[in-house]
């Protein structure tokens, strides 16, 4: 087995959503935690790409920001190349720095528009020191070509091209500080779907050429799907299954995985027949006690009411439910 | 075939700028019969939303129907005086938009955005008007309608709130409703109930339906026939298997192609080189040739017509057309 380059385990991250202090104390209320990651662990491989996928809501991002560490974790630890981050190891966290990237959903938002195309690209070398003077804009340009675009473009400015072509600046960027590690937070969500195919197919080659590992964010089960190499599935902040990419599909033993998979519209006209789906993901703030899925899950017993279940192992993977591993949930299927 | 309800024929929108006239739609023609579900389909800007709006007179000035005719069972709607298009709407064609919030008054009660757009098209007391309404909010499975008609939006997620935005549309009994990417807002499987309850209404009450979206999954499971659109143009239209399985236009194909699917396995997807072209620049010939991999001399100088390939199904591909010819 490959070694992990990602550890994460019991992550969790609450969010102050209280009332400002005078209305919490005329009010006599508490205060308030949104809990937008629950005790999650999993770990992602050198050389793959390990997916999260749920819905809006459910802690994808904020997964995402705590192993960049744009956010700090409120319990639990990540770990990265085998160096712990947090307070006992200061130095952890400029040393993995500049090993890991990140590329973003809007690619309108993540490129300062009063800056040239060349120093956005060249800013991640020249804050890592890793290349000086002239040697910079010539890799900028090697960069620029690697991502399909010119090595003429350096001069202009981020309106001057379309959706995708600023989301190739993008992926330029976070390949200029010579990354591992990328995490790509709905890289193709504000893209068209002609676009979007360029861009995934680019994002495989440049995976096969620098043996990239990539964590990828996304609520489209079909592009997940393509990308990944293993899926974990969130649902209110909690790792509800963790699966092999292509038998994830196949055989999902986890009732809400299984919904979702029914939910997303069926473009081979295959006829199936879907279940429709029922109810909408409960307010986090307030979430229901036991297996968070019990309200809508179909196969709930009185145990899910109370009883958070512990990931249990399932031949394809782990599975956060009392009944995973056994027949009951594999016949929903 | 029966009368279609709406008849589309050879529309042109365009918008006066300072740089020169811009075609937003360019000859756009389709027809709808009565209870059928239309798809439109379409990248960002090939002017899906704009026929839309052409098509209950809400193009925002300086834009402006520049060419063509709109019937609506026959009469023509695109010529119509302000105020005479104004009782179409809503009473005729309902609407709805793509965010539940923005298309709902925040203000005002569930209540009486209800009750207001019944008693404006529909001649119901004040009392029966919300019985009307209450019943209109349980159809579309709000549950405790009697009691949640009193809320205001912000009480309401985005799948209730799109729930209700289809209630206000069908709450005159419109023959039409054109929905603008109803489900893009909206969460997989909230997506999902909001198509069922669509689908489910307008064929209950017999209302045809423009179903406006970029998501050809969308399309595949609610949509009887599909258009897609390019450039603001017309690629191709025909029954939504037809089009889905067999598509006869390059831009169809390669889309259809470029789209990861739930049970393929491909290494790579398939990719159309470059993108749509803008308005501005839109190339001689066939719009979609620079980026066609079949293209040829004709492609470049001739815009080809709408090419019937089967029944109902017509492509805008000179391919298309020589096809045909050695068939024959």
């Amino acid at each position: 087995m490959t070694d992990s380059f990602i550890k994460v385990e019991g992550l969790t991250r609450h969010f102050d959503v209280s009332k400002p202090w005078l209305n919490r104390v005329i009010e006599r209320e508490e205060k308030s935690y949104l809990t937008a990651t629950d005790d999650v662990s999993f770990e992602i491989r050198k050389g793959e790409t390990f997916a999260l996928v749920g819905e809006s809501g459910s802690g994808k991002s904020t997964i995402a920001k705590m192993i960049v560490g744009l956010l700090a974790p409120s319990g639990g630890t990540i770990e990265i190349a085998g160096r712990r981050i947090g307070p006992d190891d200061p130095g952890a966290v400029a040393a993995v720095r500049q090993r890991m990237q990140m590329i973003f959903q809007d690619p309108f938002a993540s490129l300062n528009p009063r800056w040239r195309v060349g120093d956005i690209i060249a800013e991640p070398m020249r804050t890592f020191g890793i290349l000086s003077g002239g040697e910079v804009m010539r890799e900028v340009a090697r960069l620029l070509e690697v991502v399909g675009l010119s090595a003429a473009d350096v001069a202009k400015f981020p309106h001057e091209f379309s959706g995708g072509q600023r989301q190739r600046i993008a992926i330029a960027r976070a390949l200029s500080s010579r990354p591992e590690f990328i995490v790509c937070d709905e890289p193709t969500s504000a893209l068209d779907v002609s676009v979007q195919a360029q861009i995934l197919n680019l994002m495989r080659d440049l995976q096969d050429e620098f043996g990239l590992t990539y964590l990828l964010i996304s609520h489209d089960l079909s592009v997940v799907r393509h990308m990944a190499n293993r899926i974990g599935v969130l649902y209110l902040g909690r790792l509800v299954e963790v699966a092999d990419a292509k038998r994830l599909f196949v055989e999902p033993q986890h009732p809400y995985t299984q919904m979702l998979l029914d939910a997303v519209p069926d473009l081979a006209l295959s006829g199936r027949r879907r279940k429709p789906v029922t109810g909408e993901i409960p307010n986090p703030i307030n979430p229901p006690p036991g297996c968070a899925f019990h309200p809508r899950c179909p196969l709930a017993i009185d145990r899910c009411k109370v009883e958070i279940p512990a990931p249990r192992i399932t031949p394809t993977g782990t599975a956060a439910c009392h009944l995973a591993g056994s027949d009951t949930t594999t016949s929903a299927a | 075939m029966t009368e279609p309800l709406l008849s589309v024929r050879d529309l042109v929108v365009e918008f006066p700028t300072r740089r020169g006239v811009l075609r937003a739609l360019d000859g756009v023609s389709f027809d709808i019969a009565p209870g059928e579900v239309l798809g439109m389909v379409g990248e960002s800007g090939a002017g899906k939303s704009i026929t839309g709006a052409a098509i209950i007179g809400l193009i925002e000035p300086p834009g402006r129907i520049a060419g063509g005719e709109i019937r609506l069972g026959g009469t023509r709607i695109d010529n119509l005086p302000h105020e005479a298009m104004r009782r179409i709407r809503g009473k005729r064609i309902g609407m709805v938009f793509q965010d539940p919030l923005t298309s709902l008054n925040p203000l005002y009660t569930i209540a009486s955005q209800l009750i207001e757009t019944i008693r404006t098209h529909m001649d119901l007391s004040e009392k029966d008007a919300r019985a009307h309404a209450v019943g209109l909010l349980d159809r579309v499975g709000i549950p405790a309608a009697a009691r949640r008609i009193d809320d205001y939006p912000h009480h309401f997620s985005g799948g209730m709130r799109q729930r209700v935005v289809i209630a206000l549309a069908l709450a005159a009994e419109p023959e039409l409703v054109i929905a603008d990417e109803p489900t893009t807002a909206l969460d997989v499987s909230v997506q999902s109930q909001i198509i069922d309850v669509l689908k489910e209404i307008c064929a209950e009450r017999g209302a045809a339906v423009m179903l406006i979206t970029h998501d050809m999954g969308v399309i595949a499971e609610t949509a009887d026939r599909v258009a897609v659109l390019y450039a603001g143009r017309m690629a191709e239209v025909g029954p939504v298997r037809d089009v889905i399985l067999s598509p006869r236009h390059p831009y169809t194909g390669g889309l259809m192609a470029s789209i990861p699917t739930l049970v393929q396995n491909t290494d790579r997807l398939v990719q159309i080189p470059g993108t749509m072209p803008r308005l501005n620049a839109i190339p001689a010939g066939c719009a979609f040739n620079p980026r066609c991999e079949h293209s040829f001399d004709r492609c470049l100088t001739e815009r080809p017509p709408l090419i019937g390939v089967a029944p109902q199904h017509a492509a805008a591909c000179w391919l298309a057309d020589k096809e045909i010819r050695n068939d024959g």
